[in-house]
């Protein structure tokens, strides 16, 4: 029998029953219930199952959950709810940037890690950041707008605290 | 007064359509399905306007085989001209029996009241009475008669404005999909899929693969259909991975490389029609270029899945198919139930842009959940076994035949296709659920069919141009012997036929020393056509296009979708050096009467990015095994940093009824691009994609 894993997701410890071996993805949508990150392809060619590691944007499809240790793993789950949007899934409503809907959880942690890194990207700068997600809809220049007014709200909000 | 549609002569009980519920909502059942299209919110505007409610008192329910109106499947643009007509009509009639019923409670004419978030209004004042009070009074199980007039286009205010997305929130937050789907004791599922019709399994090494699984699985087998099974998901996929090395095939498909060009699908026997008028008995040639494109893949980011439940004789499937009414009809008669002991219901799941993996992972799970009864089942194909068993978009050729008169107009025009069919969906001529073949008795096989030319085409849809030109037809070989499977893809035919028309219009206008917009305007008298095109010149500022062969380049694109449908014209600005960059979009559109002017402009910029990587980097591969472009490595989409500036405008039409326009840009966008690189290279390449290989052996020739 295994010990089991011990991860920290979205700032809680979690302890999980399962092979060190076994994808984070896997760990996050059937062991934790965080449905949020999405399977695509399972060979991080996609980006629909990316989420932050450490702060950076990292696939979680064929990562094995076993190489994690304390490292702080954080989901779309923490971004926000319906109820209390983070200002980056705010912007994409307000710029109505999707169709389907399926690659957005990865893009907007993508789009997080890059805001975080890079408060004020030119629109070259985030495409470069989003190239790993790929959008089979088209969305492309509504993300990009999204982004990019996400990142100046949020420019707006730092200010203000400051 | 207006017709029926034919979604509502197939289903004319108002209560299909219409239903008030307790919580002060009405459901709006449809059955049409959310393929990311945005149609749930477009319909419930069109109810809510009609019924005089707040956006957020409609409910809407879609592809319910049961409780739901059957309409097919949600293809071809259609979901608005004929669901959306159809809830009109529906909403419309409702709401005049209310308004009656309200009038003689009130002692008052029905033109006294109003209607505002379901109240009814006299002299703008409560009247205490709404729709849910009186709804035990309205009797929903009538049939629609048609004969109540909707509003006016004028009298509109929630059809026509920019509703936000109903389902996008959930969508932002981790959740809205099938995927995510769970029951309580729910296995999970993967399948080893037969390698083509008629191969058996000789062997499978079960041993060796629940060791490479790592855990418990179990291994169902009907007959030539195999699927493992177990409650960790991790461990499944594991075992239907190193399955595949495990089993032995008699008879499995093998492809050859060369099957994948258009060049071999154009040399195999065909089945020929001729649409349009007769061939002249001597064809006046003077003019035949020939285009090609490869086969395309669907490439839905999220592969197949379905969940199926098999409890006291029912089978109950959830699927993210694009007909929940055929895919019920499809399961029950593969697998020999009755239809009402079959029930399929529909759950959202990544984008299809047409006739993918989805139907047949449904009956994957529904014959897993048959050999396990009790045990819901969720099953999910791989992201190789969608790119390798899908049915693919047919490679094309498509030559154009113009013979010109003295002003060096086409006097006769021909527009020769070879292709396979482009309209296999299970059920519609002769076509059937993947796994039926793997059954001890398949199906028959299927017979030469594509979608006929009246209900818009298959290889041949947008093949008639829509120029004036005195003689007009469509030679159509259909290949049958197409060594994959082939179906819907988005576009359809057009995107190639468009592709092929519109290169040739510049061809044409070259030879007449004439401006490409120029030329196409005076042989267009369409008006609405006229006017896209004279509009997206302006917002491109055409006139100021420059010279050919600078490496920058203008090309223009138009076509009206399946001579029917939405216009729209396309001019794309490219670079050329080894690689074509295209940097700016502009496209204009004529969707008659628009429900969601940005939910339009979505769809169409969706389908101009998804043309862009068509036209310059997608093709479908085979190899020995199969399909060998199996990931997104081999088989690459369009991504972030090739994106242009892309402007969509949609020309005011409200006067027209409102038309589907989800397909209209992709075919237009495609022959604008062509058109733009012979512009920027001065010389053209007819062969999508138009790759870097492409580009140095055309500068080379």
């Amino acid at each position: 029998m295994n010990e089991p894993l011990t991860l920290t997701v979205n700032g809680r410890e979690c302890q999980v029953d399962a092979p060190p071996t076994t994808p984070l993805l896997d760990v996050l949508r059937n062991h934790l219930g965080l449905k949020g990150s999405r399977y695509g392809c399972g060979l991080e060619q996609c980006g629909a199952c990316m989420v932050l590691v450490d702060g950076v944007a990292t696939h979680s499809c064929s990562r094995e959950a076993g190489t994690l240790g304390r490292r702080s793993i954080m989901t779309v789950e923490s971004l926000g709810s319906p109820e209390a949007l983070h200002p980056l899934q705010q912007a994409f409503i307000d710029e109505q940037a999707g169709q389907c809907g399926y690659c957005l959880s990865g893009m907007l942690m993508a789009a997080k890690a890059l805001l975080d890194r890079n408060p004020d990207p030119t629109r070259a700068e985030v495409a470069v950041a989003l190239d790993p997600n790929l959008c089979r809809c088209g969305s492309h220049p509504r993300i990009l707008r999204a982004v990019l007014r996400a990142a100046a709200i949020m420019r707006r909000v730092a200010d203000a605290r400051t | 007064m207006p017709g029926l549609s034919t979604s509502l002569k197939d289903n004319p009980r108002l209560d299909r359509w219409l239903r008030f519920q307790d919580d002060r909502t009405v459901r709006i059942a449809t059955g049409k399905v959310e393929l990311g299209q945005g149609i749930l919110t477009a319909l419930a505007q069109i109810a809510a306007e009609e019924l005089d409610l707040n956006i957020d008192q409609v409910r809407m329910m879609s592809g319910n085989s049961i409780e739901g109106p059957g309409e097919g499947y949600t293809a071809s643009s259609w979901s608005i001209e004929h669901s959306g007509a159809a809830i009109r009509l529906v909403a419309a009639e409702v709401r005049a029996m209310a308004t009656i019923r309200a009038a003689l409670r009130l002692n008052a004419a029905p033109g006294e009241l109003a209607i505002a978030a379901g109240e009814f209004l006299k002299n703008g004042a409560p009247t205490g009475l709404d729709y849910w009070r009186l709804a035990s009074e309205l009797d929903l199980s009538a049939e629609a008669t048609g004969m109540v007039s909707p509003k006016p286009a004028s009298a509109h205010r929630i059809v026509g404005a920019s509703v936000p997305r109903l389902d996008l929130p959930a969508k932002l937050t981790g959740s809205g999909f099938i995927q995510d789907m769970i029951l309580p004791g729910m296995l999970h599922a993967r399948t080893l899929r037969q390698p083509g019709r008629g191969a058996v399994l000789a062997a499978l090494d079960e041993d060796a693969v629940r060791r490479s699984a790592g855990g418990d699985i179990r291994v169902v087998r009907v007959d030539n259909f195999v699927a493992f099974v177990g409650t960790d998901e991790t461990v499944v996929r594991a075992a239907a991975v190193a399955a595949a090395g495990r089993a032995v095939w008699d008879n499995a498909r093998t492809l050859r490389a060369e099957q994948a060009t258009p060049d071999w699908i154009a040399a195999q026997p065909s089945h020929d029609s001729t649409i349009g008028d007769p061939l002249p008995e001597t064809l006046p040639r003077s003019v035949s270029v020939r285009f090609t494109r490869p086969f395309l893949s669907h490439g839905s980011i999220a592969p197949s899945c379905a969940v199926a439940l098999f409890r006291d004789g029912t089978l109950t499937v959830w699927s993210h198919a694009q007909g929940m009414h055929p895919l019920r009809a499809n399961i029950a008669k593969t697998v020999g139930l009755p239809l009402e002991k079959v029930a399929c219901h529909h759950v959202q799941s990544a984008g299809c842009y047409g006739h993918n993996g989805a139907d047949d992972a449904a009956l994957d799970a529904a014959l897993v959940a048959l050999a396990l009864p009790d045990q819901p089942v969720r099953l999910c194909w791989r992201r190789e076994e969608e790119f390798g068993y899908e049915p693919l978009s047919s490679a094309m050729a498509v030559t154009v035949h113009a013979a010109l008169d003295e002003a060096g107009r086409p006097a006769d025009w021909t527009t020769e296709i070879w292709s396979a069919a482009h309209g296999q969906r299970p059920g519609v001529g002769g076509a059937y659920l993947l796994a039926a073949d793997a059954l001890e008795t398949p199906p028959p096989e299927r017979k030469p069919f594509d979608i006929p030319e009246e209900r818009g085409g298959g290889a041949t849809r947008n093949g008639m141009p829509l120029y004036d030109i005195p003689a007009r037809r469509i030679d159509f070989h259909l290949v049958h012997d197409a060594p994959v499977r082939t179906s819907s893809l988005r576009g359809l035919g057009a995107t190639l036929n468009v592709f092929a028309i519109e290169g040739l219009f510049d061809e044409l206008a070259e030879r007449a020393g004439e401006d490409p917009l120029a030329y196409r305007l005076a042989i267009l008298s369409d008006p609405r056509g006229r006017k896209v095109l004279e509009r997206v010149a302006a917002m491109a500022n055409w006139s100021g296009r420059g010279e050919a062969g600078s490496g920058r380049g203008m090309g223009l694109g138009f076509a009206r979708y399946k001579n029917s449908s939405a216009y729209a014209a396309v001019i794309a600005a490219v670079e050329v050096d080894e690689t074509v960059r295209v940097t700016d979009i502009w496209c204009a559109v004529d969707a008659g009467l628009v429900i969601n002017p940005d939910g339009v402009v979505n769809q169409v910029e969706g389908n101009i990015v998804q043309a862009i990587s068509w036209a310059l980097i997608e093709e479908v591969r085979f190899g020995d095994a199969g399909v060998s472009s199996v990931d997104w490595e081999s088989y690459p989409v369009i991504r972030f940093t090739d994106i242009p500036e892309i402007s969509v405008e949609l020309v005011d039409a409200r006067e027209h009824p409102a038309l589907g326009v989800g397909e209209c840009a992709g075919g237009p966008a495609a022959a604008a691009i062509g058109n733009a690189v012979a512009h920027a290279l001065g010389v053209r390449i007819r062969d999508m994609p138009m790759t870097r290989e492409r580009i140095v052996a055309a500068l080379m020739a």
